[in-house]
């Protein structure tokens, strides 16, 4: 058999390049104000993903929930190498914290089938949890490692993996299913490749209801077919089979009770002067005060 | 005091020592603790650290419940998630606080989630408040407090229908009590009862590295921003560092750009100080450097533009180049010693 991996990534407002109101009165994100980025860390698990397949054989399917603008980054993971992607979208996902989102992912990975691997970033730029990966595993009963920094030794039974840790590093292995994280540090994402944009830079999305059933993949976990995927698949609350009152909102524990903007200023800054007895004298100051001594 | 109800710490051991951030969160819990009239719980696993615990007592922990077993000497995610689960359902506490180290990041989620609790992440501030929720007010609820969006804003999370509430606090942000030696600990020991299929992962070897730079315990910090990143002005900055007995820190553009490692890095993505005196030498000040070092007690900001956001909450600004002012500040300081 070859490994069946799955990749989850989520297209998030770049965070380093804010303009103007980012949240909603209810404390969400406006996405609609923001431009729009590949979460970077997950562009390093599709990465890794794609390293594996080369060296082990096997699948790679990327699943995202979002708008459907969020369609862009499974384009994007088509360029640089997936064989199928998923869109998960529904209005009732919306609002969701990490336990909601966790679900809802949880039960699109069983709606795909069997797995061998799941591969999440670390984090998204835009929450900085980290804490989506982890409840998918606990979700799916599956063990996880966090913080992959290198692929050591991948076979087609078990995973051997250098992980990061405050004080150091790990070097662990874990038989599949297995759910990992990965840093930014572990690889340098590669670039879409021309002749795959070609091929998807137009595809439609389809709709498709619980009653759909997906033979691109093969039953028998054979080798995707080479040919050209024709449509990315999406898929709603009733597709995956969610119970609606754990998605979303209402599926979610946590509620933001207020957001501010960042105020840290002090009240009185004093300039010394950009000269030999100004910076003296501050010195001195310092020195009488007993900072320095 | 309410015994029956608690605020709980998960305590970090890496098989020679417990986690400061541990110290720092039963320090917190403490606080927490008082304002709820209740106590402050522990829950420790590992193999043979018993003599370590005692010290959580020291700090103001009434209790830690223990798991000592050989298969839990390394961290693995299934047995340590799994293992708080169990505590937390048998002692129900209202608060749960891990550190957001790798390892608190790692099994916080997972505990959450099997118990469906709300989980926030990161946390720099903790209250005791109320929420007003429909018609329903929840008194005596966790007031999450973190930085959200790339540090541009800071939101306050609350889950006042999670029971418990749980939160992962960032290191070195909470501070650490005074050590108190008559205060003692119960260590309440509990077996591990896991069957060993949920010992999935299989630790193969463990690569210790040592830090380079100890940024949080220093009580000098003269740090290096893109404005002070050439080989002369960075030889500048660590000439006045060691000169005045302090350490070197940097922005994090200094540090992605290589010149800096990555534990010298001051901000929100970096370590939170907390020194005497921080000088920041060509650091314009954006908001995530900004709240990783608003808290030292001197600030001195050293730029060449007048109008960089370092300068509003600095305590004393010099406008002007590096290079000109730091020789200027070593002549100064060594004329008076």
């Amino acid at each position: 058999m070859s490994l069946k991996m799955i990749v989850t990534v989520k297209q998030v407002p770049d965070t380093h390049n804010i303009v103007g109101d980012a949240m909603k009165p209810d404390g969400t994100v406006n996405r609609a104000v923001l431009p729009t980025i590949f979460n970077p860390e997950d562009l390093n698990a599709l990465e890794e993903a794609l390293s594996i397949k080369e060296t082990v054989g096997g699948s790679i399917t990327v699943i995202t929930m979002g708008p459907p603008k969020a369609v862009e980054v499974l384009k994007e993971s088509l360029y640089r190498g997936a064989d199928d992607v998923v869109l998960i979208s529904d209005r009732k996902f919306a609002g969701a914290d990490t336990l909601a989102t966790s679900y809802a992912l949880k039960c699109a990975i069983e709606k795909l089938g069997d797995y061998d691997l799941v591969l999440c970033g670390r984090q998204a730029i835009d929450g900085d949890t980290a804490q989506v990966g982890p409840q998918i595993a606990e979700k799916l009963g599956i063990n996880q490692i966090t913080g992959l920094v290198s692929v050591l030794a991948a076979s087609k039974k078990s995973i051997t993996i250098k992980r990061q840790v405050d004080d150091g590093f790990e070097i662990v292995r874990s038989k599949y299913p297995l759910l990992v994280t990965v840093n930014s540090t572990a690889n340098e994402p590669r670039s879409p490749r021309a002749k795959r944009v070609m091929a998807y830079k137009n595809i439609d999305r389809k709709f498709c209801d619980e009653s759909y059933v997906e033979s691109y993949l093969g039953t028998d976990g054979a080798q995707p077919s080479p040919s050209i995927l024709s449509h990315i698949r999406e898929w709603n609350v009733e597709s995956i089979g969610a119970d609606a009152l754990q998605c979303g909102l209402s599926g979610s524990p946590t509620k933001v009770k207020k957001v501010q903007n960042i105020v840290l200023t002090t009240s009185d800054v004093k300039q010394v002067p950009n000269t030999d007895v100004g910076i003296s004298e501050f010195m001195r100051e310092l020195m009488d005060e007993h900072i320095i001594g | 005091m309410d015994i029956s109800k608690s605020v709980m710490v998960f305590i970090e051991h890496n098989g020679e020592k417990i986690a400061e951030v541990s110290l720092e969160l039963i320090s917190e819990a403490t606080k927490l603790a008082q304002k709820l009239n209740v106590s402050v719980t522990a829950v420790a696993m590992g193999y043979n650290i018993q003599s370590d615990l005692e010290m959580l007592g020291h700090y103001g922990c009434k209790k830690v419940y223990y798991l000592n077993d050989k298969r839990l000497k390394h961290f693995s995610s299934i047995p340590y998630a799994k293992n708080v689960c169990d505590v937390v359902g048998r002692f129900k506490p209202q608060i749960v606080l891990f550190g957001a180290t790798v390892m608190g990041r790692d099994i916080a989620p997972r505990v959450a989630s099997q118990l469906k609790c709300g989980l926030t992440a990161d946390c720099t501030e903790l209250k005791i408040g109320e929420h007003q929720m429909g018609k329903k007010l929840y008194k005596d609820t966790l007031l999450q407090i973190r930085p959200a969006f790339g540090g541009n804003i800071i939101a306050t999370i609350v889950s006042p229908e999670s029971v418990p509430s749980m939160a992962t606090v960032r290191e070195g942000v909470m501070k650490l009590g005074v050590a108190d030696h008559s205060k003692a600990v119960k260590i309440e020991k509990l077996s591990c009862k896991l069957p060993d299929e949920d010992f999935m992962t299989e630790v193969l070897d463990i690569i210790r590295e040592e830090k380079s730079v100890d940024l949080k315990g220093a009580q000098i910090i003269v740090s290096a921003g893109m404005g002070a990143s050439d080989e002369q002005a960075l030889g500048l900055v660590k000439y006045l560092a060691s000169t005045l007995g302090g350490v070197v820190g940097g922005s994090r553009p200094v540090v992605d750009s290589g010149v800096l490692a990555k534990d010298h890095q001051v901000g929100q993505t970096g370590v939170t100080v907390r020194p005497n005196l921080y000088i920041a030498c060509g650091i314009s000040g954006q908001i995530q450097h900004r709240a990783g070092m608003s808290d030292a007690k001197r600030i001195v900001a050293i730029n060449s533009d007048p109008n960089a956001p370092i300068f509003s909450i600095a305590h004393y600004g010099i406008v002007g180049d590096v290079n000109n002012i730091i020789p200027k500040m070593i002549k100064a300081y060594k004329e008076k010693v």
